[in-house]
C-alpha cells in the first residue's frame, strides 16, 4: 500500500518560488555534488538546486505550485541519494545571527589594528630617531580617531558581559579586559592632548582582536556541533499517520500535528503524540519513558505518551500535545528538579579570573600609591598605573581556553562525537565513576535473535517469513535475523497472541509459548537464556521456542577495561529487572549495579553519588534517562538514544560502538591539561611583564610585543590537543 | 611630509575597502560552504552543454586510452 505523505509544512514561499532544505544522507565528495545538483537540475520544474558539501544539505527551489515537496524527495532517492526536510529551528537562526555579528567585530577590530598599528610602527621608530612632535601627535590623533570608534563597536560583547556579570554581583573575565579597554583608550587621549610620547590605542585594539578570535572560535565549535546535530534530527523526524476530514489517512511529519487532530497508532510503532484513544485496544510498551518493562493495556478512554511503542493492536488518538510539547508530567517535573538541583560549574577561566583581577587591580593600586610615595607626581603615578592594568589585560587567558577547546573538539570531531558545550570538555576531565544505563546504552538499541545458533535454518527461515508479517518488534527481530525474507500471504494477526498462517495445508502459529503450546520447549530454552523474551513457533508437530534479547554492543567489555584502565568506577543504574541487569553486568565484569529503578530513583542514587564526592559521568539514551543525564556533572548519549536524552546530555556520539566513551575521556583529559598549561603560561608572562610595568618601563612597543608573544603561545600550545599521544593512546587503548 | 595627506587617506581607503569586501562576502553568503566552492571549480559541465570540436578533439585521445 503506497502512503501518501504531506511534507507542505517543510516549504517556504517567497515571490511565487518554493523553497525547501533538505539534509541528505551520503554526501561525501564532490562528485555526489555534482551528481544531485546535475541530476535535480535536468528536471524543467526546477529552478535550482544548490548543495552545501560542508553541511551536507541541499537547497531546492521551484516554481509554486508545480511540484510536491513529495516528488523531489522521490526524484533524490532516484539518484540514490536519501532526503530529509529540514526546518530551520528559531535557535538555529540566532545562533547563526550571533556568529555573524562576531565575525563583523572580528573584521573591524582586525582592520582598526592594522591600520592603528602602521601608524604606530612610525612612531615607535621616529621616537628611536627624530620625529617630529607635530607629525607624532597628527598620527596620535589618527589612531584615536579609528581606535575610539572600533573599540565602541567591537568591544561590546565584553562590554555587555562585564556588566552583566558586575550586576549579578560576580567578577568574570571581561571585568579586568573592560576596565584595560577603557582605561587605555581614556590615557591615551588625555596623554596625546598633552603632546606626550606615548599612546596606548595599538595595544587596546589588539586586545580586542586577540580576544574577538577567542570568542569567535568558541562560537564556531558550538555551531558546527549544532549543525550536525539538526541533521540528525531531520534524519530520525518522526511522523504521525493523521486522518484527513474525508477519512482518508496521511502520513505527516510531526511538525504538521496539531491538537485536536486524529491520528492511527499502528501496532509495532513508535507513539509519536501524547493523546487520549478513541478507538482500539492494544498493549504499549513503556519501556523508554519509565524503564517499566511490562506492556501496559490501553483501552478507549486510556492515555498515550510520546516514546512509548504500540504492541499489539491499531488505536485511534486524538492528539493532545504534539511535537516539543510530548512529555511525561512525572519526567517534565523530575527533569526541572535535576537542571534546579545540579550545582552550577564555574568554568576554569572564571575560576581563573576570580582570582587574577583582585590581584591585578591590587598590584595596579599598590604602584600608583607607591610611586606617589616615591614622591613622584601623581599624574605620572596614575598614567604607571594604567600601564600595568594595560599589560596584565588577559589576552593569552582570553585565548587560552577556547582555542584548546576549539582544538578538542575537532578532534572528537574526527571521531564522530559531538561537544555540546565547550566545558563539558572540564567536566568529562573530572569525572571519576562512569554510570551506565542498561538498555540500549551498554546493549544494542534494537532486540535480537540470541539462540540462533541452536536452531535448524530452515525453521528460523519459515517462522522469519511469518514474523515478517508482523510489525511487533519481537517478530521484526525473528524476521532480521533471516535477513527480512519475504512475508507468508494471508497471515491473520491474534491480537495479543500471536500470528496464524496456513502453510501447506497446516496451521502455521508463531506467538506467545501457550499459544503454540510450546510449554515443554521454552523451559528449557528459558533455561538457557533466562532473561530474555521467548517466542514460540509450531507447524503441525513441528516446533521451537526463539529467545530474543539485548546484545551487548560490540565493544562494550573493551569500553569496560579502557574506562578501568583511565581508573574510573564503573556501575549500571537500570530500570530493567533485577535477572536482567545481573547477567549484563555479570559478563562485563561489573560490580556494582542496581536494577528495577524509577527515573527518580536514578536522580536519588546521582545525587548519593555525588555527595560522596563522586564527579559522575553519566551515559544513557532512555526518556527515563534524561533527568539523571541532566543531573550529572557530565554526560553522554548514543546518537541512537530518545530526542529528550539527547538534549539533555553534554556529548553525543555517533555509530554502534561504545569506544568513544573512553576516546573523548582521553581528549578530555589531555585538553584540560593543556588549559592548565596555557593558564600557567599566562602566569609566567605576568611575572614577567608585571615587574617592567611596574618599573615604568613599559612602553606601547613593549605591550605590543608582549602581548601578541603570550597569545602566539598559548595558541600553539593548544594546537598539540588535536595531535600526537590522543590518538596513538587512544586507538590502543581502544583497540 | 606633505606626502602623508595623499599616503594616509591611501591606506586608510585601502584597508576599508578590504573591510567593505569582507562584509560583502558575510552578506552573500560566500562563507555558507567552505568545502564545496572548491570542488566546483572542477566541474566541467559548462563543456557539456556546448560541444565545440575543440573539446571534441580533446576527449578523442582520452577515449582511446
Amino acid at each position: 500500500m503506497a502512503v501518501q505523505q504531506d511534507l507542505s509544512v517543510f516549504v517556504h514561499h517567497h515571490d511565487g518560488i518554493d523553497g525547501m532544505e533538505l539534509a541528505v544522507d551520503g554526501i561525501r565528495c564532490a562528485g555526489c555534488m555534482h551528481a544531485i545538483e546535475k541530476g535535480l537540475k535536468r528536471d524543467s520544474s526546477i529552478l535550482s538546486a544548490r548543495v552545501n558539501l560542508a553541511l551536507k544539505r541541499v537547497t531546492v527551489e521551484w516554481r509554486e505550485g508545480v511540484l510536491r515537496p513529495e516528488a523531489v524527495i522521490e526524484r533524490l532517492a532516484r539518484l540514490g541519494f536519501k532526503a530529509y526536510p529540514f526546518l530551520p529551528s528559531e535557535q538555529q537562526d540566532s545562533v547563526t545571527r550571533e556568529e555573524a555579528r562576531l565575525l563583523r567585530y572580528l573584521g573591524v577590530a582586525g582592520f582598526a589594528a592594522m591600520n592603528i598599528m602602521l601608524l604606530s610602527v612610525s612612531v615607535w621608530s621616529g621616537n628611536a630617531s627624530d620625529i617630529n612632535p607635530v607629525t607624532r601627535d597628527l598620527f596620535h590623533w589618527l589612531s584615536a580617531l579609528i581606535a575610539l570608534p572600533t573599540a565602541a563597536y567591537a568591544g561590546r560583547p565584553f562590554f555587555e558581559s562585564a556588566l552583566r556579570a558586575l550586576k549579578a554581583g560576580a567578577v568574570n573575565m571581561d571585568v579586568p579586559i573592560t576596565l584595560g579597554v577603557v582605561l587605555a583608550l581614556g590615557m591615551s587621549v588625555v596623554e596625546t592632548w598633552n603632546h606626550a610620547e606615548h599612546a596606548y590605542f595599538d595595544g587596546a585594539v589588539m586586545l580586542l582582536f586577540f580576544l574577538l578570535i577567542g570568542r569567535y572560535l568558541d562560537q564556531l565549535m558550538r555551531r558546527r556541533t549544532r549543525d550536525l546535530a539538526g541533521n540528525l534530527a531531520a534524519l530520525k523526524a518522526e511522523t504521525a499517520t493523521r486522518f484527513e476530514r474525508d477519512g482518508t489517512t496521511i502520513v505527516v511529519p510531526i511538525a504538521a500535528v496539531s491538537p485536536g487532530d486524529l491520528v492511527l497508532v499502528q501496532p509495532g510503532e513508535r507513539v509519536a503524540i501524547d493523546g487520549l484513544v478513541e478507538t482500539g485496544r492494544s498493549e504499549i510498551d513503556q519501556s523508554l519513558v519509565t524503564g517499566e518493562t511490562m506492556p501496559m493495556l490501553v483501552a478507549p478512554g486510556g492515555r498515550v505518551h510520546a516514546g512509548t511503542t504500540n504492541l499489539s493492536g491499531a488505536l485511534t488518538v486524538r492528539v493532545e500535545a504534539a511535537g516539543s510539547g510530548t512529555l511525561l508530567d512525572e519526567i517534565d517535573r523530575l527533569m526541572a528538579q535535576a537542571v534546579e538541583s545540579r550545582s552550577r560549574y564555574v568554568h576554569l577561566s572564571d575560576r581563573a579570573a576570580r582570582l587574577y583581577a583582585p590581584l591585578v587591580h591590587a598590584t595596579a593600586l599598590a604602584t600608583l600609591l607607591g610611586w606617589i610615595a616615591f614622591g613622584l607626581p601623581w599624574q605620572q603615578a596614575l598614567i604607571i598605573a594604567i600601564t600595568v592594568l594595560i599589560i596584565t589585560c588577559p589576552c593569552a587567558l582570553g585565548l587560552a581556553i577556547p582555542a584548546v577547546q576549539v582544538v578538542a573538539a575537532s578532534a572528537l570531531f574526527r571521531r564522530k562525537i559531538m561537544l555540546k558545550e565547550g566545558d563539558a570538555l572540564e567536566r568529562l576531565a573530572e569525572a571519576d565513576m562512569v554510570v551506565f544505563d542498561k538498555t540500549g546504552t551498554l546493549t544494542l538499541p534494537e532486540p535480537e535473535l540470541l539462540n540462533a545458533d541452536s536452531l535448524d535454518v530452515d525453521i528460523v527461515r519459515q517462522a522469519a517469513a511469518l514474523a515478517a508479517a508482523s510489525r511487533h518488534p519481537l517478530a521484526q527481530a525473528i524476521s532480521r535475523a533471516a535477513g527480512d525474507p519475504a512475508p507468508v500471504h494471508a497471515a491473520h494477526e491474534h491480537q495479543g497472541l500471536g500470528l496464524v498462517a496456513l502453510v501447506d495445508g497446516s496451521e502455521m502459529r508463531l506467538g506467545s509459548v501457550s499459544f503454540c503450546e510450546a510449554q515443554a520447549e521454552a523451559e528449557l530454552v528459558a533455561a538457557a537464556f533466562p532473561t530474555t523474551s521467548l517466542i514460540a513457533w509450531r507447524h503441525g508437530d513441528a516446533c521451537a521456542v526463539f529467545a530474543i534479547g539485548q546484545r551487548l554492543r560490540p565493544d562494550a567489555h573493551a569500553c569496560i577495561a579502557a574506562l578501568r584502565q583511565l581508573g574510573l568506577g564503573v556501575m549500571i543504574l537500570s530500570g530493567d529487572r533485577e535477572a536482567a541487569v545481573a547477567s549484563v553486568a555479570q559478563e562485563l565484569g561489573i560490580a556494582t549495579y542496581r536494577a528495577a529503578m524509577r527515573p527518580d530513583e536514578k536522580l536519588l542514587a546521582l545525587a548519593d553519588l555525588a555527595a560522596g564526592g563522586c564527579k559522575i559521568l553519566m551515559v544513557g539514551d532512555g526518556l527515563n534517562d534524561a533527568p539523571a543525564l541532566a543531573k550529572a556533572h557530565v554526560s553522554i548519549s548514543p546518537v541512537s538514544a530518545a530526542h529528550l536524552a539527547q538534549a539533555a546530555a553534554d556529548i553525543v556520539f555517533l555509530g554502534d560502538s561504545l569506544a568513544p566513551v573512553a576516546a573523548s575521556i582521553l581528549i578530555a583529559r589531555k585538553a584540560r591539561r593543556l588549559m592548565i598549561q596555557n593558564l600557567w603560561f599566562a602566569v609566567l608572562y605576568n611575572a614577567v611583564a608585571v615587574p617592567i610595568a611596574i618599573a615604568g618601563l613599559a612602553t606601547p612597543l613593549v605591550a605590543a610585543a608582549a602581548m601578541s608573544g603570550s597569545s602566539l603561545i598559548v595558541t600553539f600550545n593548544a594546537l598539540r590537543a588535536g595531535r600526537g599521544a590522543v590518538s596513538t593512546a587512544a586507538e590502543r587503548t581502544i583497540s | 611630509m606633505n606626502i602623508l595627506v595623499i599616503l594616509f587617506p591611501l591606506a586608510l581607503g585601502l584597508g576599508l575597502a578590504g573591510l567593505a569586501g569582507f562584509f560583502w562576502c558575510m552578506r552573500t553568503g560566500q562563507y555558507n560552504d567552505l568545502e564545496g566552492s572548491g570542488w566546483r571549480v572542477l566541474q566541467d559541465d559548462d563543456l557539456i552543454d556546448d560541444p565545440s570540436p575543440r573539446t571534441n578533439a580533446m576527449r578523442e585521445p582520452e577515449r582511446a586510452r
